[in-house]
């Protein structure tokens, strides 16, 4: 078990910059993951701190040890990479075992920790296979198992998961989690899922283009983004973001109007969430027609067509439900509505919504 | 499609594709090899005349060609000694050696070792000539006084080493090179998945680049125990298989006797016994070293 610290660490690659200066703690036992697009240095972080790649600048410490010249063998980790590394030319039961050469296990008990490990996640009747035998979400778990099997301070995972069908990723997301908690290991999860990240992490690391953009529980990143691209990345279906001109109190959007706590001047981009916005006969708030109609099973999304611009709304099964082209009124949470300077890209947090002219 | 066209368009790709291939073949390999078995059953002299039909090469050879038997010896030393400590093994640490240098480094290693290879044979083979000369004009012996060791006649004390070093630096090269765009296919990942499980250099050696290369590997050693029993350029032109037959490798000898003594007949006979090695050499490389998986599929293992 470990406590891991970065301290401003960065990677360049000749005139890439795969990780701007990143300043990161983690607790000793939690779960956190990294979330973010594709090319962000979701990767690269993980082997800055796997010690495959040695960090530009900046410094790596576990338990407030500098780590930077420590070897990846004597770092004590588990990792598993996104594209499984299992060795093709041993079996099952070798890769597994692989690591525990290197620690001088006794044989026995060697045999014995690989069976354990392969029971964890279910592929003991494959332990004489070679990988090339295996489909790919039996190699991720025997990558899994590879990791786990020398009982690593730290556990780094690169999407386990994602070649997984939808079945067997729900319960290895919960198998994992359970794993972690009774083995207390520090987890760093990299995944592009936000489901994953959410239901699975203490707190999540949202990256974009090698930046840490905000560091929170799920929560806190869903109902708090600090930034456009937080807001926008996180929740499915995604955020409505609309964008206008304030001047003084007042946010011109598209056609319409709405009324700020505050004065402001200049672009802002409104975003509300599609759960936050109420659908109602009631001659109260912004006149709107209903556009497509998308039954998600418990709720349905309306695309709805209002004077401020398109939007998007989720309404559960047990409200009332409209037809295409009907003509209706939202309203949104005031609480919900969020402000974002359009230039930074950043949250205005005192910016509140007060009335929809 | 009807069945009749089909099988006539089967026929013609047949014809298309395999065509040229098995025209090349027979050509190239079973013509002369045809040739060979016929003339080896005949008296060819310096004449260039036939006189009858013999089996008589075929008693000399056996019964008294005392030669045959300690050129085939020298052959086996050769060939052996050349794969085991340069064209397989050299290449190898080659190969390991320069990938695991930076990038340019090992290019410029590379480029080094295959200036032989691309030095037109006379020029090497004279290169070589005033390396041993047993004078102190030669290179080594300038070398060895310097360290204040006696000359060394490299031609008459170590002939058969001679012959292994010269091929072997020649040599080298090619495993080199197969060797190292093998390693370089091998995923990253592999390498540093075995680093975090605790494997040091040697290890990831041992366990993940050289398994991962068997196939290149067998396939080095099958081609150049093929290779470097029929072929004899630099001995013939360093000790031209001198001192007395002491480098005298077997395709040397039957180019010496069909060519120098104008033994044609009997040259054909003695060739028919490195065809015959040939075929078993291959025959039993197939059988040990899994060559049928190996011209299969690409072999080099990834996923
Ligand atoms: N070895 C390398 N040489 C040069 N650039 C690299 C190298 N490895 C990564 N990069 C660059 O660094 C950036 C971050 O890469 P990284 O692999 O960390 O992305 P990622 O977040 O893991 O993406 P993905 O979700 O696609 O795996 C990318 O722009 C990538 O092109
Ligand atoms: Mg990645």
């Amino acid at each position: 078990m470990a406590r891991i610290e970065l301290r401003n660490v960065s990677k360049v690659w000749d005139n890439v910059v795969a990780l701007e200066p990143t300043n990161l703690s983690v607790a000793d036992g939690e779960f956190v993951a990294v979330l973010g697009p594709s090319g962000c240095g979701k990767s690269t972080t993980l082997f800055i701190l796997a010690g495959i790649y040695a960090p530009s600048k900046g410094e790596v410490l576990f338990d407030d040890q500098v780590v930077n010249d420590v070897e990846p063998r004597d770092r004590n980790i588990g990792i598993v990479f996104q594209s499984y590394a299992l060795y093709p030319h041993m079996n099952i039961r070798d890769n597994i075992r692989f690591p525990l050469k290197f620690k001088k296990t006794e044989k026995e008990e060697a045999m014995r920790l690989v069976e354990e490990s392969a029971k964890l996640v279910h592929i003991e009747e494959f332990l004489d296979r070679k990988p090339s035998q295996l489909s790919g979400g039996q190699q991720q778990r025997v990558a899994l198992a590879r990791a786990l099997v020398k009982e690593p301070q730290l556990l780094l995972l690169d999407e386990p998961l994602s070649n997984l069908d939808a079945t067997l990723r729900m319960s290895m997301r919960s198998e994992i989690k359970t794993l972690q908690q009774r083995l207390k290991i520090t987890t760093i999860l990299v995944t592009h899922d936000q489901l994953e990240a959410i239901t699975m992490a203490d707190r999540i690391i949202c990256m974009s283009r090698g930046k840490i953009e905000q560091i929170g529980s799920p929560k806190d990143l869903y109902e708090n983004p600090s930034s456009l691209f937080v807001a926008s990345f996180i929740g499915a279906p995604p955020i409505n973001l609309l964008e206008g001109v304030a001047s003084q109190e007042k946010l011109n959007l598209n056609k319409g109007s709405i009324i700020l706590n505050h004065a402001h001047q200049g672009k802002l981009t409104l975003g509300i969430r599609p759960e936050n916005i109420k659908i109602t006969k009631d001659i109260q708030g912004i006149k709107s027609r209903v556009g497509l109609v998308e039954p998600m099973g418990r709720e349905t999304l309306y695309v709805l067509e209002t004077t401020i611009g398109e939007l998007r709304a989720l309404v559960p099964e047990s409200a009332p439900q409209w037809g295409q082209g009907e003509d209706i009124f939202c309203q949104f949470e005031k609480e919900s509505c969020l402000f974002f300077d359009t230039e930074t890209e950043k949250l205005v947090s005192n910016l509140r919504l007060v009335a929809i002219e | 499609m009807s069945a009749p066209s089909q099988k006539h368009r089967q026929v013609t790709n047949f014809a298309i594709f395999l065509g040229p291939a098995i025209l090349l073949l027979f050509l190239f390999f079973i013509a002369p090899v045809i040739v060979d078995i016929g003339i080896s059953f005949t008296d060819l002299g310096r004449d260039l005349q036939f006189h009858k039909v013999t089996t008589a090469n075929f008693e000399r050879m056996v019964t008294r060609d005392s030669r045959l038997t300690k050129t085939l010896g020298i052959t086996f030393l050769y060939v052996l000694g050349t794969l085991a400590f340069f064209n397989v093994t050299f290449g190898l640490i080659l190969s390991l050696a320069t990938t695991n240098v930076p990038d340019k480094l090992g290019a410029f290693f590379r480029s080094v070792w295959l200036l032989p290879r691309m030095s037109p044979s006379v020029v090497y083979a004279l290169m070589w000539i005033w390396m041993i000369d047993p004078t102190e004009r030669g290179l080594i012996n300038q070398v060895l006084s310097f360290a204040g060791i006696p000359e060394f006649d490299m031609m008459n004390q170590a002939p058969l080493m001679l012959i292994i070093l010269v091929n072997g630096f020649i040599g080298a090269s090619m495993g080199m090179i197969i060797f190292t765009s093998a390693i370089r296919s091998i995923p990253e990942h592999l390498f540093f998945a075995a680093r975090v499980d605790g494997a040091g250099f040697w290890s990831i050696i041992w366990y993940i680049t050289l398994p991962s290369i068997r196939w290149p590997l067998s396939f080095i050693t099958v081609y150049q125990t093929l290779s470097l029993m029929v072929s004899f350029e630099y001995i013939w032109l360093i000790t031209n298989g001198g001192p007395f037959y002491d480098t005298t490798v077997f395709a040397l000898y039957v180019y010496k006797r069909a060519f120098e003594n104008g033994q044609y007949a009997y040259g054909a006979a003695l060739a028919l016994i490195l065809v015959t090695l040939g075929i078993l050499a291959s025959l039993l490389m197939w059988r040990f070293m899994d060559m049928k998986r190996m011209l299969q599929d690409p072999r080099i293992e990834v996923h």
